[in-house]
């Protein structure tokens, strides 16, 4: 193997990193992709065993605590509330999400001018509106024109999931409220799709989709980018990255699927980690000239974590709805998406539709909350329930506050020895008023839907899907990590392009918006590479 | 016996045996058989198996509240004197028992007699799939003449 640096090291090969090794591949770069993970096989999916649902809980459950792969680390958040959901392999998160992908709206870009809190983003939805755009082509979304709760947009282009029977419920009781309601944006093949078979509603979305249609990035970009040319180098975990004495990034050490350390050198050094990931790696490599971690002369790596608080709030039905069939997602609610002052919150959230649930799921969350008693009775209360459920979550905004972090634990390690990352989160006043108010309404919903019964929970405790905030970007290099284009402020050939460059969160699920900043990012870049570390 | 069976002691497997059959009964009515009916308690140990530790540590926790209570082990019990065990180690032992009650769920319900007692096909998802009906788009109708609602930024 060559001492030469590659041009360009990519660490994670998940949302933001195939998108990035993508776009940057045009440049005929020399680009190395480390990822800790493996590819993965859709043959071996939980969806093609009758043990599925028993393996959402175990080898493909979201939280790396419970899984414990080989290519997991662990995680303390003993202190948070929201525990942490990822997953680690080529194709990142994208692997077990849900493929929900709502855009942020233009005034998600503008929350401390708009509402006075958290802050502004250094660029507006206009700048990155071309790259959900090129994003949407490589992914592929499912959708319609026409939603009036956002900004006109005419690139999804596949016809929506269908609404099933689920949908068409809450439908009718949005229409009976007169609240607003639009088939979701996914990325879900609902036809044929570069080279992609179209949704067979297998409903196992949440554990990896073995018939390909759910976009995620092991089947989307990473193709593409290793035909243009790209490096995948697979299990090879990063520890640190280096740095030289000009206080530039130098490359990475990494522990290869053997447990060697090896080196890599590079002249550009790309972190596509995700908000743990990321600010972890980041808080590792101390150095002198960065004696709290690298790029952290702000004090800001780690800081600044959002999630989102989600509330989940579910209704019974009197008759047979989709259940177990069909992706989970059909429609969503931005009815309480924007700030009301009449409200006691500022900011707002999305209401994202469970279409139903799986009879194992039913049964034992059946029996954890008491509405599935054990004994005699077990069969009668399962009937009532199996087939007849569906409901939402809401998804609410978080805002930033630098108390909620990403930290180094001081014992805990992953099995190369690499400190795991700590958490410390609270779920702030604002943030309960919202899942309360999200509670409030979705229970108006469904009744109007015509539920017999109704049941929330607030927060969802294992629901940590979105990690944000923990590098995040500014013009201010006192309040910020990257510049308004992902570079470091302090390294100037250190970007990031994942979740932690977020300033807000938003009120949806944010791989889009990850992704388009990734491509973002790549064409910044690739407008300065005469002059990239200026 | 497989090696996830041994995991346990003979014991364990006594009790646990006694104890799924008290979260899902055999039913007359719907004419389905029990948690413990031998094919599916099968399947539950080995499934168990691999939350042996947490799973060993809750059925010790059930033995001590039945000698606590009634200085008798669980399978000793009378059903009267077993329920209120059990309602005691549910609330003493939320996390072991729902984890007891999950595996029992999980192997219970993809037995082929229950899928097929629940119209259910008996099979994995992949690669057959499932239809979803398409559904009544003109609930749209109204939606669509709304005004936008999402906040304009200058």
């Amino acid at each position: 193997m060559s001492d030469e640096p590659v041009d360009v090291l990519i660490i994670g090969a998940g949302a933001s990193g195939g998108a990035i090794a993508w776009s940057l591949a045009d440049t005929r770069m020399r680009i190395v992709c480390l990822e800790q993970g493996d590819w993965m096989n859709p043959a071996e999916y939980p969806s093609t065993g009758r043990n599925w649902e028993a393996r959402m809980q175990s080898d493909y459950a979201i939280s790396p605590n419970i899984r414990q792969n080989s290519s997991d680390y662990p995680i303390n958040d003993d202190n948070s509330p929201i525990k942490v959901a990822n997953f680690n392999g080529v194709g990142g998160g994208t692997i077990l999400y849900a493929g929900h992908f709502p855009r942020f709206h233009p005034s998600d870009f503008r929350v401390k001018s708009l509402d006075g809190v958290g802050d502004d983003w250094p660029i507006d939805y206009e700048a990155l509106a071309p790259f959900y755009a090129e994003n949407d082509r490589m992914m592929g979304v499912a959708g319609l024109a026409g939603d009036p709760a956002n900004p006109p947009n005419n690139d999804v282009g596949m016809k929506p999931l269908p609404l099933g029977k689920s949908g068409e419920k809450l439908a009718a009781g949005f229409n009976k409220l007169g609240w607003h309601w639009w088939p979701a944006d996914t990325a879900i093949a609902t036809e044929q799709y570069d080279g992609r078979d179209k949704c067979i509603n297998l409903g196992a979305c949440l554990s990896g989709c073995a018939q390909g249609a759910k976009a995620s990035t092991d089947i989307t970009y990473w193709p593409h980018a290793i035909r243009a040319g790209v490096e995948l180098r697979t299990r090879c975990r990063v520890q640190e990255i280096t740095i030289g004495d000009d206080g530039m990034a130098t490359g990475a050490i990494y522990f290869d699927g053997d447990g060697e350390e090896q080196e890599l050198k590079a002249h550009v050094v790309v972190m596509a980690c995700n908000g743990v990931g990321t600010p972890r790696i980041l808080l590792n490599s101390t150095s002198q000239q960065f004696p709290n971690g690298l790029a952290n002369n702000s004090g800001l790596v780690g800081k600044n974590l959002m999630f989102h608080p989600y509330a989940y709030i579910e209704g019974v039905f009197d008759e047979a709805l989709d259940g177990y069939r069909g992706p989970n997602k059909s429609i969503r609610s931005q009815q309480f998406y924007e700030t009301d002052p009449k409200r006691d919150f500022v900011r707002g959230y999305t209401f994202e539709i469970i279409r139903g649930s799986s009879p194992v799921r039913t049964a034992s969350a059946g029996m954890t909350r008491g509405r599935i008693p054990w004994g005699a009775d077990h069969h009668k209360a399962f009937r009532e329930l199996f087939n007849r459920t569906t409901g939402m979550v809401a998804i609410c905004e978080d805002l930033p506050e630098e108390h909620n972090q990403v930290s180094l634990d001081p014992e805990l390690k992953d099995t190369d020895g690499i400190p795991a990352p700590k958490i410390d989160y609270t779920i702030s006043q604002n943030s309960q008023k919202m899942l309360d108010h999200s509670i409030e309404r979705a229970s108006e919903v469904l009744r109007a839907a015509g539920a017999l019964e109704v049941h929330a929970t607030a927060p969802l405790s294992f629901g940590g899907w979105h990690l944000m905030g923990t590098a995040r970007m500014g013009a201010d290099p006192e309040r910020s990590v990257v510049n308004e284009w992902g570079r470091s402020h302090d390294v100037k050939n250190l970007f990031i392009v994942d979740g932690s460059i977020f300033v807000t969160s938003a009120g949806v699920n944010p791989t889009r918006t990850i992704q388009a900043l990734a491509l973002y990012v790549a064409d910044q870049m690739k407008q300065r590479l005469a002059n990239l570390f200026d | 016996m497989t090696d996830s069976e041994q995991k346990f002691t003979d014991g364990e497997v006594a009790l646990l045996h006694r104890l799924v059959d008290m979260i899902i009964p055999a039913s007359d009515e719907y004419m389905l058989p029990s948690a413990n009916e031998e094919l599916i308690f099968a399947d539950i140990l080995r499934s168990a198996g691999a939350y042996q530790t947490t799973i060993s540590s809750s059925l010790k926790a059930l033995e001590q509240i039945c000698r606590e209570k009634f200085d008798h082990d669980f399978i000793e019990l009378e059903a009267n004197d077993r329920t209120v065990a059990v309602d005691s180690f549910r609330h003493d032992y939320q996390a072991g028992s729902d984890l007891i009650a999950t595996v029992a769920a999980q192997c219970y319900y993809r037995d082929d007699r229950i899928m097929a007692a629940l119209d259910m096909e008996t099979r994995p998802p992949f690669p057959e799939g499932y239809s979803v009906d398409d559904g009544n788009w003109s609930l749209l109708d109204p939606v669509r003449n709304l005004s936008p609602i999402y906040r304009k930024v200058t």
